[in-house]
């Protein structure tokens, strides 16, 4: 037959392989699929499990167990698994849609409210009205990520926009100065790297517990 | 959209195509048995495996032993995958004791992580134990990978080759991917993950102490254990506070990682890689996407590759990227745009050096509107179905491409190997297109394309639009489908429309609000499932099968290229007509008229 210009077909020309002479179902099909998908699950399922977990106590063990922070030797919670906060001391974390209370570990999940949906609607006005009435004079616009509950309902952190919204109204409660708090925000930021990657935003557990690190004022609850 | 939104979007394709080429070559020396050094390591165990198979590596079968061999395999995974979820139970590793799920939700999760389509129709947290995950879950995530990369190599197989009778052996096939591609990069990506803050672990669950106690109403139960409703059938409420707080554990980083390795998209948690311990910030979030693209944009160059000319892969690719810029492009600007109901409220929803703004109903800070949409739009389109931010909250255009990434027959990069399969299938359609409008008999690659070819193709690409949209019918018109909707009105019907095309075409996300732990939802979905993914995996492999028994056809001046402009022009026209046609009326009546709802004051 005549061949194509170059080579190129031709790469590919299979290596002399033996063609079973049976067709179709036969006897072969059944061990070689039981024994290989037991082999396959001890392989994929046990000893890989088992050797990154190894892998991973030995490398990063405080990474692997939680990332979970202590204060007097105390777990306090996880850097990566957000809080609800709601005195006017401490800065808010997102609203969450996990029940029956917000930030339920065993409980991840959005609201999966539509854009369209009454229900979202009402809840964005309840919000607004607490953020108001615990920060009166406050008549800025309030940044999105306050009042729209996260994709997991533990979202740890909070825009650079939702702290600074947030700064008068520590202040006043725990009776500091504004440009403590915003100075407290800005050493606790995260910036896009390279302007690229990631988002403007602080991790709200870690804020909080430097707010109480800091001198305690006695009016505090 | 913001400079950042393009320029996350050039550092991901830009990392993802420095990967296609090597990694593409890595993968046809092993599927071509080429003794790379990975291959010589593994090789002692490979050949235990074969021994202890009772499988001969040299003796190739065609494509019907081929694919009962599939068939088999893949059926004795999900009887496993059933079992051990019913006796989980009296399994180790279940720390927290927790009983089997329903048979008709273990059911359809059986069918649905053998598939590789993921959907979830449970509460993981709160439903599989530790042993379920990694040696039932996460296995079946590594095999419905392997699965739909084999059929791709049986397929680019077949148009390599000429005369013969043999499209490989898929046993040994199946081993080599998940020993020599799978397992190692898999290894890999767990261990940067746990790095950066994804938990690996075998504990149970752990309570620490809230900064603040918190306050909340739930319904009160009896001694019995039993949820308390007064004469009138409403709950009865109490008010609880509680300064603790659960922390969920487990091997996550190893399931992980081949969930986006394998496209397959089933979360250890609930909110899946929304969830911190999934997916804790935007530089996992990348590696994630990364994991995601790897093997599907590579398989090209595996392609190109082996069937000896390079830029027929390269093409296919362009028209994946083609087809993805502006998907991505749509759904970004219309979550950046927002929800004009907030701002009407007075909410900022601006971008800007202090937050990312748009509509952050459903997304995680870390992620913003652009580490949300691009992961979006690529789980979507790959067939993925993983999920950093909840679909069903967002904007109806948005919503939309996440909705029409699958329409599309997971082509755009797609699920490993079944993206390149159902992508090789439309080139096929494309060629015969237009083969008939300059009155030629079409060919591929040297192959003639007829009726037996088209005939397969038909039903490959004609079974997912029959499920998607004969199931969306039956489930609005039933009862038990209607009450599966948790948003009013056209919303409502897409998240039925989506639960399907999620289903048929593998993907397993959701808009997920929808209640689908039902019997209605989990028998239909799972049947949807299952045909979806092997009816088209049959005539992929029967076509293989009749193409690699073809002669070649010598090249002539009438013989058009299957690569270059116009090539990848028909290819992208052949998948937005088939896509389009099927699906404008069904989209027509759920995120376009939303769209026009939300807009029209």
């Amino acid at each position: 037959m005549t061949e194509l210009p170059g080579a190129i077909f031709d790469a590919a020309a299979p290596r002399p392989r033996r063609a079973e002479a049976l067709e179709g179902p036969g006897k072969s099909v059944l061990r070689p699929a039981i024994v290989l998908l037991l082999m396959m699950t001890v392989l994929t399922g046990i000893i890989y499990p088992l050797v990154i977990t190894g892998i991973a106590q030995v490398l990063f063990p405080a990474q692997a167990g939680g990332s979970v922070i202590t204060r007097g030797g105390k777990p306090i919670g996880s850097r990566l698994i957000g809080q609800p906060f709601s005195s006017a001391g401490y800065f808010w974390s997102r609203p969450s849609a996990t029940t029956p209370q917000p930030y339920n570990g065993l409980d991840s999940t959005g609201s999966n409210l539509g854009p369209l949906n009454p229900a979202l609607i009402q809840a964005v006005k309840a919000r607004i009205a607490a953020l108001r009435a615990a920060d009166p004079g406050n008549t800025a616009p309030i940044p999105v990520d306050l009042v729209t509950a996260s994709a997991s309902g533990l979202d740890p952190d909070i825009s650079l926009a939702a702290a600074y919204y947030q700064a008068g109204r520590i202040a006043r409660a725990r009776h500091l100065s504004l440009a403590t708090v915003r100075g407290l925000i800005a050493a606790h930021a995260h910036h896009p790297w390279l302007g690229l990657l990631g988002e403007p935003r602080v991790n709200v557990l870690e804020l909080n517990l430097a707010l109480d690190a800091l001198k305690r004022p006695a009016a505090v609850k | 959209m913001t400079a950042q939104s393009w320029g996350l979007l050039a550092l991901f394709l830009a990392l993802a195509l420095l990967c296609v080429k090597p990694f593409g070559l890595y993968m046809a020396n092993v599927m071509e048995g080429v003794p790379v050094w990975p291959v010589r390591v593994g090789g002692a165990l490979e050949r235990l495996i074969y021994r202890l198979c009772g499988v001969d590596p040299a003796v190739e079968t065609g494509w019907k032993r081929y694919a009962v061999a599939l068939l088999v395999f893949n059926v004795l995974g999900a009887l496993l995958l059933y079992a051990l979820q019913r006796l989980q139970f009296y399994l180790p590793l279940n720390p927290q004791h927790l009983p089997g799920p329903p048979p008709n939700s273990a059911f359809n999760t059986a069918l649905s992580f053998v598939t590789n389509t993921n959907w979830q129709s449970y509460t993981p947290e709160t439903t599989m134990g530790y042993f379920t995950q990694m040696a039932g879950l996460a296995v079946q995530n590594f095999m419905s990978a392997a699965t739909g990369i084999v059929v791709a190599v049986a397929l680019i197989r077949g148009l390599a080759r000429h005369s013969a009778k043999t499209i490989g052996n898929f046993w040994v096939d199946l081993t080599r991917v998940t020993l020599y591609v799978l397992l190692p990069i898999a290894a890999l990506i767990a261990v940067a993950l746990v790095s950066q803050g994804v938990i690996q672990n075998f504990s149970p669950n752990k309570t620490v102490s809230l900064l603040q106690p918190v306050t909340y109403q739930q319904q009160k139960v009896n001694a019995a254990g039993n949820p308390v409703t007064n004469a009138a059938g409403t709950p009865v409420m109490q008010t609880v506070t509680t300064d603790e707080q659960t922390l969920p554990m487990g091997p996550v980083a190893s399931q992980e990682a081949i969930k986006e390795l394998g496209t397959n998209g089933g979360g250890f948690f609930n909110a899946n890689s929304a969830h911190p311990y999934e997916n804790p910030d935007a530089l996992t979030n990348l590696i994630e996407m990364l994991a995601i693209i790897l093997i599907p944009a590579a398989l090209t160059y595996t392609f190109g590759h082996i069937v000896g000319d390079t830029r027929q892969g390269w093409a296919v690719l362009a028209a994946m990227i083609i087809l993805f810029v502006p998907l991505y492009a749509l759904c970004n600007h219309s979550e950046q745009l927002g929800n004009p109901r907030l701002t009407a409220l007075g909410v900022n929803q601006t971008a800007s050096s202090l937050q990312s703004g748009g509509n952050m109903e459903g997304k995680e800070v870390r992620f913003g509107i652009d580490g949300s949409t691009l992961f979006g739009t690529l789980a979507t389109a790959t067939s993925t179905g993983a999920a950093n931010s909840m679909y069903d909250s967002y904007m109806p255009l948005g919503g939309m491409v996440t909705l029409f990434d699958m329409m599309l027959g997971e082509v755009v990069f797609g699920g490993v190997g079944a993206g390149l399969y159902s992508m090789l299938i439309f080139a096929i359609v494309g060629v015969f297109i237009a083969g008939l409008m300059i009155g030629r008999t079409p060919e591929y690659l040297g192959k003639k394309i007829e009726s037996f070819e088209m005939k397969m193709s038909s039903i490959a690409i004609l079974v997912t639009p029959i499920l998607v949209l004969v199931g969306t019918a039956v489930a609005v018109s039933v009862s038990a489908g209607q009450a599966g909707p948790l948003n009013p009105g056209a919303h409502g019907f897409s998240e039925i429309l989506y639960a399907f095309t999620s289903a048929a075409n593998n993907n397993g996300s959701a808009f997920a609000g929808i209640s689908a732990d039902t019997r209605f939802y989990n028998i239909a979905l799972g049947l949807v499932i299952w045909i979806g993914r092997y009816w088209p995996i049959i005539a992929v492999l029967a076509i293989a099968g009749s193409l690699a028994a073809k002669k070649r056809v010598p090249v002539s001046v009438g013989t058009m290229p299957t690569y270059g402009p116009t090539f990848i022009a028909l290819l992208i026209g052949t998948v937005l007509l088939v896509g389009v046609l099927n699906f404008i009326p069904a989209l027509a009546l759920g995120p376009i008229v939303e769209h026009l709802m939300l807009w029209s004051r």
